[in-house]
C-alpha cells in the first residue's frame, strides 16, 4: 500500500517508502506553522535560541527536552504570551506578528498552559466561556451548559458545568482545560504537558481526541516527558537542550531509548534496583478513617490500613476518587469526620498542620502551584520552608542567611535544580524545576513519614529515575512513603505494597510484585480484591 | 410613632445615597484589582467643584457632569500610576486623599464669588429638590422611599443593574476574572490594562457622584470636611458587601440609619454628648469588621479579589 503510494518516485527504496511519501506531500502544502529563528531571553537566561518550528496541517509534533529546556517558553511565545526576542513567526505561510493571546486566538492558536489557567472561584462554564469574543453581551448560560454537556459527551470529558474550579480535582481541572480548546475550535493545539496529571486511561483518551481533531485537520504541538506517548501520539519529533533546538525526528524512526538519550546525553533506566530489607514499627495507621469532600458529600469512607518504617505503600486509583482528600487528612489540611488517624503511635486525628510536620511528617503535594512553593519568595527561602523554625537556620530567634544559602546551593545541587540563582523567585523556574525544588525540600525534611502525591509529575526523565531512586533509597533508610500516583508502572517499580481507591473505599491492598496492570485495573473500575481472584 | 419611624428612613435613604455611589463605584475598582484609597479625596474634591459649578451656572446637570469628571480625572491618575507604572497602590490612594483633601479645601475658599472673597461657605444654591411621586409617596412608613431626589431614585436602579452587569453579563464576567486572576484572564485574550483602566476610572466618577450629593442633596452647600470620613467608610462598606454591588444596599442602609439615629437624638436634645453621637458610625464601621472577618474566616472562599493591589505584567509571571 504504501510502495504504491510511492510509485510516482520509482527511486524510493523500500525501507524509505515512508519518508519520501510524507516529503513529498509536503512539497505541496504548506506549513500551517512555521516559526524561525527564534530567540528569547529572560534576565540571566537565554530560555531559547535560534529556535525553528514546522508544522504541517493534520500533524502532531511533539516537543521534547530536559527540565528547564525552554519549551513552555517557546510555546508562549507562540501563544502570545511571551515577546520573542528574535524570529519570524508564519501562519498558512503568511508572516504574522503575535502580541497578544488574543492574536494568537484569531490566529486559531489555542494553548493549554502548564500551570492551569483557569479563575478557582468561577464555575466550569464561566472558566470555558471567558474572554471569547463573539459572546453576547448576556450569556445564555442554559444554551452554554448545554453546549459543554454535548462536547463533554462526545470526547467523552465529564465535568459538571456549574462546579466551581476550586472544588475540581486536577484530573478535572484539565478536562476542563481541554474543554476550553475544544470551545473556541483552535486549529492550531498547543498542549504543553497536558498528561502529566492524567491517567493512563485518560492519556488513552486524550490520544483519541487528538486524532479525532487532526483527522479533522488540525495540527497540535505536544510537550510532554513521557517517551511512549510521543511514540503513540505524535509524527514528528523535536528536541530542546537548554534553549536550542538539538534534533528534529520523524517519530516512527526513533524509539523511547534514543529520545532519552537525546534529551538527557546518557542512557537511561527504565527500570529500578529494589533490595529486600527490614520494616520497622508502624508509622501511619488509619482506623476507619471517612472524611468529606468541599461539597460536604462524603468523599472517604472506613478507610484503613497501615505504613510501617521502611514500606512505600502506593495508593493507586482514577482521580477522584479520593486521593486528594486521603493526602489532605493525614496532612492536617482537612478534617475527618470521623475514625482516627495514628501517627508514630499518637493520635493526629484534626490535628494542624503545623502539629504534624513537627512529628515528622513531610508533603509532596499535587497542586505544586497552590500548595508546594511560595513564587514571590527566593528558591533558597522555598527550601528552607520546612526547616527554618529550628537551628541551624535560626540562631536566637533570628533567621540565619548565609546558613540559608549553603542550605539552597547544596539542594539544588544535588537535586539538579535548573536556576540561575539561589536566590531567584520560585515562580521564575520552569514547571519541572518548581518540582525538582518541591521534592529537594520534602524529601531533605523527611523524617519518617514522607507523603508524596504525584512526586514525578512533569519531571524529565532524568529527573524522574532520579526522584524515584530517591524515595527507594529513603524507604531503605527507613521512612515511611505513603505514594500516590497515577502511574501504574511508577507505583508498581516503587512501591511494595499497592492499595487501589475507588469512590472513597480501599479495594483491597496488595503487594506490588503480584499487582499486575491487568488486576490493577480491574480495581480501578471498583472490582474489590477478593473478586479479581475468584 | 408611624411619623418617626418615615422621617428616620427618609434621613436613612438620603444619607445612605451617597455612600452606596461611592460604594457601588469602588467594588467597581477594586473587583478589576485596583484598590483605591483615594474616595474621601475625591468625594471631597467632587463636592466642593460641583457645588461652585452649580452655584455660578445655576445647573444641577452640569454640577454632576463636573463631579464626574473631577471624580474620574483623579481616578486616572491612581490608574496610570497603580497600572502603567506599577506603584504601591495604597501609597498612591493614600496620595490622592491627601491631595484632594487639601486642594478641595483651598477650592473653598477660591472658586467662590468676588462679594465673598472667593469663600464657598456659607453660599446658597441650588438643590436637587424631592420628587414625591403621585399616590406612593402618600403610602405609610414606606411612603419616604417614592419621595426622593432624583439623586436617590438613580440609586434604586443603580444597585439592581450593578448587580446584574457583574454576574450576567460578558463585561462582568472578564471584569470578576480580571480581579481574581489577571494571568488567566491575559491568557483568555482579555486586555488586563484596559480593564483595569477602565473600572477604575468608572468606579472613580460614581465616587464623584457621591461627592456631589452631599454638597447638592444631602447637606447643600459647602463646609470645611463635608464628608466627614465618609471616603473612609466606603472602605469598610466595600468589605461589609463582600464585592457585590447588590448587597452594598445594607451597608448603607444600616451606616445611613445610624446616621440618622444619631441626628433624631441630637434633634431631641439628649443628654448623651454629641461627640459619643457622632463616633456611632464609625464604632459601627470596626464593630462589623472584627464579625465579617471572623465569619469570613469560616467561610471560606468568599472574600477579596485574589489578584487586589498586585500589578500585573506579562512576562513577569
Ligand atoms: N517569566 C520568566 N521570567 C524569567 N525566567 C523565566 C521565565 N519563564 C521561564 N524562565 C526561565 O526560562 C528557562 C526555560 O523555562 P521553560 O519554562 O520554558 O522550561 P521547560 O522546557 O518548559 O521546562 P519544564 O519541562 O520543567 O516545564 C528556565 O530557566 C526558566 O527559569
Ligand atoms: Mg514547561
Amino acid at each position: 500500500m504504501i510502495i504504491s503510494i510511492c510509485q510516482p518516485y520509482a527511486l524510493c527504496a523500500w525501507p524509505f517508502a515512508n519518508f519520501c511519501f510524507r516529503r513529498e506531500t509536503k512539497k505541496v502544502t504548506t506549513p500551517i506553522l512555521d516559526m524561525k529563528g527564534i530567540t528569547k531571553r529572560f534576565p540571566n537566561v537565554v530560555a531559547n535560541e535560534n529556535v525553528d518550528v514546522e508544522l504541517y496541517p493534520g500533524e502532531v509534533l511533539a516537543l521534547l527536552g530536559e527540565n528547564g529546556a525552554g519549551k513552555s517558553t517557546l510555546m508562549n511565545v507562540l501563544a502570545g504570551m511571551y515577546r520573542a526576542d528574535a524570529g519570524e513567526i508564519f501562519i498558512r505561510g503568511k508572516r504574522v506578528e503575535i502580541d497578544s493571546p488574543r492574536d494568537a486566538m484569531r490566529l486559531g492558536i489555542g494553548m493549554i498552559h502548564q500551570n492551569f489557567m483557569l479563575v478557582d472561584t468561577m464555575t466550569v462554564a464561566e472558566n470555558i466561556i471567558l474572554g471569547l469574543p463573539d459572546l453576547p453581551f448576556v450569556p445564555n448560560m442554559v444554551d452554554v451548559n448545554g453546549r459543554i454537556r454535548q462536547l463533554s459527551e462526545r470526547y467523552n470529558l465529564q465535568v459538571d458545568p456549574d462546579s466551581r474550579i476550586w472544588q475540581l480535582s486536577v484530573g478535572e481541572q484539565q478536562r476542563v482545560e481541554i474543554l476550553k480548546l475544544i470551545y473556541r475550535g483552535a486549529e492550531i493545539l498547543i498542549l504543553d504537558e497536558p498528561t502529566a496529571v492524567l491517567t493512563p486511561q485518560e492519556a488513552k483518551e486524550l490520544n483519541g481526541i487528538l486524532q479525532q481533531m487532526t483527522r479533522e485537520g488540525k495540527s497540535a504541538i505536544f510537550i510532554t516527558h513521557k517517551m511512549e506517548e510521543v511514540i503513540a501520539f505524535s509524527d514528528w519529533v523535536r528536541v530542546l537542550n537548554k534553549g536550542r533546538l538539538v534534533t528534529v525526528k520523524q517519530t516512527n524512526r526513533t524509539n523511547p531509548q534514543e529520545l532519552a538519550r537525546l534529551m538527557v546525553g546518557r542512557d537511561v533506566l527504565f527500570r529500578l534496583e529494589k533490595k529486600d530489607h527490614d520494616l520497622g514499627d508502624v508509622a501511619l495507621e488509619l482506623t476507619d478513617v471517612s472524611a468529606n469532600n468541599d461539597k460536604g458529600l462524603p468523599a472517604l469512607q472506613g478507610i484503613s490500613f497501615r505504613i510501617h518504617s521502611g514500606e512505600i505503600l502506593g495508593v493507586a486509583g482514577v482521580a477522584g476518587n479520593g486521593q486528594k482528600q486521603l493526602v489532605e487528612i493525614l496532612t492536617g489540611l482537612r478534617n475527618v469526620s470521623g475514625g482516627k488517624i495514628r501517627i508514630f503511635n499518637e493520635d493526629k486525628t484534626n490535628k494542624s498542620p503545623l502539629e504534624i510536620i513537627n512529628s515528622g511528617v513531610s508533603h509532596i503535594p499535587a497542586d505544586r502551584i497552590a500548595r508546594g512553593v511560595a513564587g514571590d519568595m527566593s528558591v533558597a527561602n522555598n527550601l528552607a520552608m520546612k526547616c527554618y523554625r529550628k537551628p541551624p537556620l535560626v540562631r536566637k530567634g533570628f533567621l540565619h542567611p548565609a546558613r540559608i544559602l549553603d542550605l539552597a546551593r547544596r539542594m539544588i545541587d544535588l537535586f539538579s535544580i535548573d536556576t540561575p540563582t539561589p536566590q531567584t523567585h520560585a515562580k521564575f523556574l520552569s514547571g519541572g524545576n518548581i518540582q525538582k525544588t518541591i521534592l529537594a525540600r520534602e524529601i531533605d525534611a523527611c523524617r519518617g513519614l514522607l507523603i508524596a502525591a504525584y512526586p514525578a509529575r512533569g519531571l524529565d526523565v532524568g529527573a524522574t529515575e532520579f526522584v524515584r531512586k530517591q524515595m527507594i533509597a529513603q524507604s531503605e533508610a527507613g521512612t515511611a512513603i505513603l505514594l500516590v500516583s497515577e502511574d501504574l508502572e511508577e507505583l508498581v517499580g516503587v512501591a511494595d505494597n499497592i492499595a487501589v481507591l475507588f469512590e472513597g473505599k480501599v479495594m483491597g491492598i496488595l503487594p506490588s510484585n503480584k499487582a499486575d496492570t491487568e488486576k490493577l485495573g480491574m480495581m480501578m473500575a471498583g472490582v474489590k480484591l477478593e473478586e479479581t481472584t475468584a | 410613632m408611624i411619623e418617626l419611624i418615615t422621617s428616620l428612613m427618609a434621613i436613612t435613604l438620603r444619607s445612605g445615597a451617597s455612600l452606596i455611589y461611592a460604594t457601588v463605584g469602588e467594588i467597581y475598582t477594586e473587583r478589576s484589582g485596583i484598590l483605591n484609597l483615594g474616595i474621601e479625596g475625591m468625594m471631597l474634591m467632587s463636592a466642593v467643584t460641583s457645588f461652585a459649578t452649580v452655584y455660578h451656572t445655576g445647573s444641577l446637570f452640569l454640577g454632576i457632569l463636573m463631579a464626574m469628571l473631577v471624580g474620574g480625572a483623579m481616578a486616572s491618575i491612581h490608574a496610570f500610576l497603580s497600572i502603567t507604572m506599577r506603584a504601591n497602590q495604597v501609597v498612591s490612594g493614600l496620595s490622592i486623599t491627601l491631595f484632594g483633601s487639601g486642594m478641595a479645601s483651598f477650592l473653598g475658599q477660591r472658586l467662590g464669588p468676588e462679594s465673598n472673597k472667593g469663600y464657598l461657605v456659607g453660599l446658597v444654591g441650588a438643590k436637587f429638590e424631592p420628587i414625591a411621586i403621585p399616590f406612593l409617596s402618600k403610602l405609610p412608613i414606606i411612603g419616604a422611599i417614592f419621595n426622593q431626589d432624583i439623586l436617590t431614585y438613580i440609586v434604586y436602579l443603580l444597585l439592581p443593574a450593578g448587580w446584574y452587569y457583574l454576574y450576567k453579563t460578558r463585561n462582568g464576567l472578564n471584569l470578576r476574572a480580571v480581579g481574581e486572576n489577571p494571568q488567566t484572564a491575559d491568557a483568555m485574550g482579555i486586555n488586563i490594562a484596559k480593564v483595569r483602566y477602565l473600572y477604575t476610572i468608572l468606579g472613580g466618577m460614581l465616587v464623584g457622584i457621591g461627592g456631589a450629593h452631599l454638597s447638592l442633596s444631602y447637606a447643600p452647600g459647602w463646609t470645611e470636611n463635608i464628608t466627614g470620613g465618609r471616603g473612609w467608610i466606603v472602605i469598610a462598606l466595600v468589605i461589609f458587601s463582600m464585592w457585590n454591588p447588590a448587597r452594598a444596599v445594607w451597608g448603607a442602609i444600616l451606616f445611613g440609619g445610624i446616621n440618622a439615629v444619631q441626628f433624631r437624638l441630637q434633634a431631641s436634645g439628649t443628654t448623651i454628648p454629641a461627640a459619643y453621637l457622632n463616633m456611632l458610625p464609625y464604632l459601627a464601621t470596626i464593630f462589623v469588621l472584627v464579625i465579617l472577618t471572623w465569619w469570613e474566616a469560616l467561610s471560606k472562599r468568599v472574600g477579596a479579589p485574589s489578584a487586589l493591589a498586585k500589578s500585573y505584567m506579562r512576562e513577569d509571571k
